[in-house]
């Protein structure tokens, strides 16, 4: 799967869809690929605030389990219960339906990388 | 050589193989001066030698008590069957069921004993098990600790003194904050234990029937935990949970209960069996192993250890605990011994137990000068105040053959002369006569 | 598949008890009973014997099957053990007896049992006492760890840290953490410790160093002399984890080199079988200056030679178990330790790494074994490439064999890890040899030849991520 142009990317593997003052975030195709089939998704509660870099949820497959980084200093606004209910559509869709949550961001969203410099982060 | 099997035309051909000239030679990278500074062992022992040394170790045991003490830890009849089915090789010699392939014995065991833990308890999960209820009440306060992200447990001093002690070493690093209400002659402190609950607690915990042998209901108690979002954790007695009101009945969210009276002989301390068991919303924060359900290639049904994401094999130091190797033959003699009795083998035998401590404690209480510590409801063990000290009772009993109790003194200010006595189906009215004449003579 | 529950029928009784004289309602008021009774599963005797045979025939197991499963020890378990730790005048003992006035007394067996094992292993491994408490290896690690961190506080030490390396089993992280510990990973260069590597992470604050050794990939420690001497000087402790203790018991004493804490796992190293997943015991040996902080109670020894139980420690951190660990278990430990003695236990270690080597030698020629040195008791190694370490595994399952253990330690890329033990003879070893060649082979020509493996055993390949995602964790009631 081709990771979007339009996204900014975490070397953690999380992408962010910056709109307008707003982002959503979710983890990269890599990210589930290497995961496996995801059994299970742990995510903040709306309201929660956030910094850079801050672990702010975990994703469990069979075999691994791994901690999401929030890729900027932000709010939650919204949290993606279908993920939270069905986690294999992040499997199946991880930057479209499989979306994680939606942010007000409160920073900058500076040292994020763009789609050709993370390509180079997607090693094995 | 015992259970080496190589001959010495094997071991030759062995040697010559790997292309080294003797046994130490494999062993070269350990240089002469890391090798052993001494090695005194005795020589070794035929099997015959062994068994008689044994035997004769064994020997020095006094097992010919006619015993009252409990404690906690109950010598109730374990079924003849229990140890044929669980000394099976397949089972006794098996590894922790990593491939289920070649492990559906354990696992479904494992599924029906969390099955039958769960109904006993009345709760939504369980896990394959912990090592002793002492450490199952430190992981369930952890469970709370993690969930509620809260660092003060408010514990009832009327748990067993020994799984508290427990609970302060495990969490001695933890920084959690203890909070312990003290008894009222026995009794817990429920009005107590409700003021010390509020917004910074995690859990409350308690003990049902309590040390003094109290039974209580805690149900206002856990839903005085719930309105401040703090978790109620409830440690039972399995063989009396079979007619008492159940950790889900009084609200609880995790319950925790000392296994050993389902099977488990006294053995000087063990192995027991830790059960733990909770409510569905914190099943992430179970620690150790769990069976569940699930198909294969065909379809067929099976079983498989499931949510190890949760465990120390995969998340290392951010596992919801370190447990590894637990208890499973124990819990898999757990669930032999229920399968035996059944319902009402479980629930009879509870009921002998009580029949029986009541005699008692009638007898007793006719002795002049000793009295119940208090009107708590009791089941199979009650607490005594003599009119001496218990513990010097208790050492003139043990010389003339009874096992009368525990001394609460020992662990607990103030109780010199309170004794902890227990029932169990086994004791019989003639020894309840004769125990009773015994002590009578010594007050 | 039929479980207990769905063989229970209403009113079938196994070993019911006699009728009491009065039910519970007669006896407590009714708001402290249960609304109704547990359903638990109702089976006759013959039902309940005829459930669990029929459950065990679907277990591989030492008794019955070769199980070269790395890092777990599954040797051979004499019976003789057994007997011994099921004798009635070890089984039949209250452990509140001991803690009665006077009550050793009638417990002197029991003390001496656990006297003679710490002893003991105090000799085999060089330490200057034992505890018995701890009740499986991650107890012991937990334990050990304890015992660090109330030297440190004794002294007034600040520190932080233990320093793992990444080849250990995930257990010395979580304890680690348990005892309040930041856990610092530390990468193997070519299987050891760098002491490079390990120089730049030793500060002051560093506590302990946990090791294994030998290590999980079956190497031995080369720079262990060079590794101690730099702990020392920041005053932080060796911690042993001897899960690895059956490939060097008689040729070097942890004690001896300078560790100041070992746990052992005797459900692994000394006679005692697995049971499924436990119960083990995790014997923890300290050098003298850990002695004060042991767990209580302590088994002491008179002048006159009776037995005591001494709970005056001040300064121990507490209870690890109720009272002096799994009994039982370690009653076979001892049993094990004194049928073998002084030549036999050595003997042990010579013929578990013979074996181990001799399957390295035999292997090499198929398998990628990413060292090529002398192995101790187990070894790592790589199916060519493609070819799935857990293909290999679920084949030898079809032929009756163990599958050895898998992706441990995930530092080797699909890992194989083969402990054969000593107990195995070479007819059994060679065996395996014969079958993973041909799978080797096999699996290079077709390969779904291995992926539909294992094909007869009672289920085949059985789907985690529905188990997972399903959560079926107990049968609902009808």
């Amino acid at each position: 799967m081709k990771n979007p142009e339009n996204l900014l990317y975490a070397e953690s593997h999380e992408w962010l869809k910056v709109e307008g003052s707003e982002g959503i975030v979710g983890i990269t195709d890599f990210a589930q690929d290497s995961l496996g089939d995801i059994t299970f998704i742990e995510l903040p509660q709306v309201g929660e605030s956030f910094s850079k870099g801050q672990e702010m949820g975990t994703v469990e497959s069979v075999k691994a389990a791994s901690d999401i980084y929030m890729p900027c200093d932000c709010e939650v606004i919204a949290v993606n219960e279908e993920a939270l209910n069905n986690p294999e559509i992040v499997n199946k869709d991880p930057f479209g339906n499989g979306w994680l949550i939606r942010v007000a961001i409160k920073g900058s969203t500076d040292g994020l990388l763009n789609v050709q410099d993370y390509a180079g982060k997607c090693v094995h | 050589m015992p259970y080496i099997p190589h001959t010495p035309e094997e071991l030759q051909e062995m040697l010559g193989v790997i292309g080294v000239n003797s046994l130490d030679d494999l062993f070269a990278d350990i240089k002469p001066d890391m090798r052993p500074k001494s090695f005194n062992l005795p020589e070794g022992k035929s099997e015959a030698e062994l068994t008689a040394y044994f035997e004769k170790m064994a020997g020095k045991n006094k097992t010919d008590f006619i015993s009252f003490l409990g404690a906690g830890y109950y010598d109730h009849y374990i079924p003849k069957a229990v140890d044929a089915l669980s000394s099976r090789g397949e089972f006794l010699t098996s590894y922790t069921p990593y491939q289920p392939e070649v492990s559906q014995g354990t696992l479904q065991s494992i599924f029906e004993y969390q099955t039958a833990v769960c109904r006993l308890l009345d709760m939504d999960c369980t896990n394959a098990s912990l090592f002793d209820v002492g450490h199952a009440l430190f992981e369930a306060g952890m469970m709370a600790a993690r969930q509620t992200k809260r660092s003060t447990w408010v514990v009832d001093e009327a748990i067993n003194p020994i799984w508290r002690k427990m609970l302060a070493t495990y969490s001695a690093k933890q920084e959690m904050n203890i909070v312990t209400v003290p008894h009222i002659d026995g009794k817990s402190d429920k009005n107590g234990l409700m003021k010390a609950i509020d917004d910074t607690c995690a859990a409350v915990l308690v003990q049902n029937p309590n040390f003094f042998g109290a039974i209580d209901d805690f149900t206002e108690l856990f839903s005085k935990a719930k309105e401040h979002k703090a978790l109620g954790i409830i440690s039972v007695y399995p063989v009396m949970q079979s007619v008492l009101k159940t950790p889900g009945e009084m609200g609880a969210d995790i319950a925790v209960a000392e296994g050993q009276s389902l099977g488990m002989p006294l053995a000087f301390g063990g192995p027991y069996l830790g059960i733990i068991a909770c409510k569905k919303d914190y099943i992430r924060q179970m620690p150790g192993r769990i069976v569940g359900k699930t198909k294969d290639l065909n379809g067929k049904e099976g079983f498989v250890l499931t949510l190890q994401a949760r465990e120390q094999h995969i998340r290392r130091a951010k596992a919801t605990s370190n447990i590894c190797s637990n208890q499973g033959l124990c819990a898999l003699r757990s669930i032999i011994h229920m399968a035996l009795l059944g319902p009402e083998g479980l629930k009879r035998t509870a009921e002998t137990s009580m029949c029986r401590a009541r005699s008692l404690a009638d007898k007793l209480t006719k002795l002049p000068q000793v009295s119940l510590l208090n009107n708590a409801p009791f089941g199979n063990e009650f607490a005594v105040k003599l009119p001496k000290n218990a513990e010097e009772i208790a050492e003139k009993m043990a010389e003339k053959g009874y096992l009368c109790g525990f001394p609460a003194g020992q662990y607990y200010q103030g109780m010199d002369n309170v004794l902890l006595v227990s029932c169990t189906e086994k004791n019989t009215e003639e020894q309840i006569n004769s125990f009773v004449e015994t002590l009578g003579g010594l007050l | 598949m039929r479980t207990l529950f769905d063989k229970s029928a209403k009113g079938r009784t196994a070993v019911v008890p006699a009728m009491p004289e009065k039910q519970a309602g007669d006896m407590l008021p009714q708001n402290l009973l249960r609304a109704k009774p547990a359903h638990l599963p109702e089976l006759s005797e013959l039902d309940v014997i005829r459930h669990f045979t029929e459950n065990s025939h679907k277990n591989f197991s030492v008794d019955g099957n070769f199980y070269p499963l790395g890092s777990c020890t599954m040797k051979y378990n004499a019976k003789v053990l057994e007997h011994i730790a099921a004798l009635p005048g070890f089984t039949q003992i209250h452990p509140l007896i001991a803690q009665l006035k006077n009550g050793e007394q009638y417990t002197q067996g029991a003390l001496q049992a656990v006297y003679e094992a710490e002893q003991l292993l105090c000799e085999i491994n060089g330490m200057k006492a034992f505890t018995m408490q701890p009740m499986s290896g991650a107890n012991g690690e937990f334990t050990g760890v304890m015992l660090i961190a109330a030297y440190h506080k004794d002294k007034g030490n600040k520190k932080t840290k233990i320093i793992v390396p990444d080849s250990a089993h995930g257990t010395n992280p979580a304890s680690a953490m348990m005892a309040g510990y930041e856990v610092v990973n530390i990468p193997s260069v070519d299987g050891m410790v760098d002491p490079d590597v390990l120089e730049k992470n030793l500060t002051d604050d560093v506590a302990a160093l946990m090791m294994t050794c030998p290590n999980t990939l079956g190497l031995f420690e080369r720079n262990l002399p060079k590794i101690v001497e730099k702990l020392r000087k920041i005053d932080a402790l060796l911690y042993y984890d001897g899960a690895n203790l059956n490939a060097i018991m008689g040729k070097m004493r942890v004690g001896d080199v300078g560790f100041d804490v070992v746990h052992l796992n005797l459900h692994k190293t000394m006679g005692t079988p697995h049971g499924g997943g436990g119960p083990g015991s995790g014997a923890v040996g300290v050098s003298e200056r850990l002695v004060p902080y042991l767990p209580v109670g302590r088994v002491e020894k008179t002048a006159e030679g009776t037995y005591r139980l001494n709970f005056d420690y001040p300064k121990s951190i507490g209870y690890i178990a109720p009272f002096l660990g799994n009994f039982s278990v370690y009653v076979k430990a001892l049993a094990y330790i004194s049928r073998l003695g002084k030549e036999g236990i050595p003997r042990a270690a010579e013929y578990a790494v013979l074996n181990a080597n001799y399957l390295r030698k035999k292997m090499e020629s198929f398998l990628t074994v990413p060292f090529d040195r002398i192995c101790m008791h187990e070894f790592v190694s790589t199916p060519p490439e493609g070819m799935k370490a857990l293909d290999l595994a679920k084949a030898l399952l079809e032929y009756g064999i163990h599958a050895p253990t898998i992706y441990f330690p995930l530092i080797v890329h699909e890992c194989l890890m083969f402990e054969p033990t000593e107990t195995e003879n070479k007819d059994t070893l060679d065996n395996l040899v014969t079958l993973m060649q041909e799978f080797v082979e096999k699996g290079k020509q077709d390969p779904s030849f291995l992926q539909q493996m294992p094909l007869t055993t009672p289920l085949r390949r059985l789907d985690e991520t529905l188990a997972a995602r399903s959560m079926v964790l107990k049968q609902e009631e009808e």
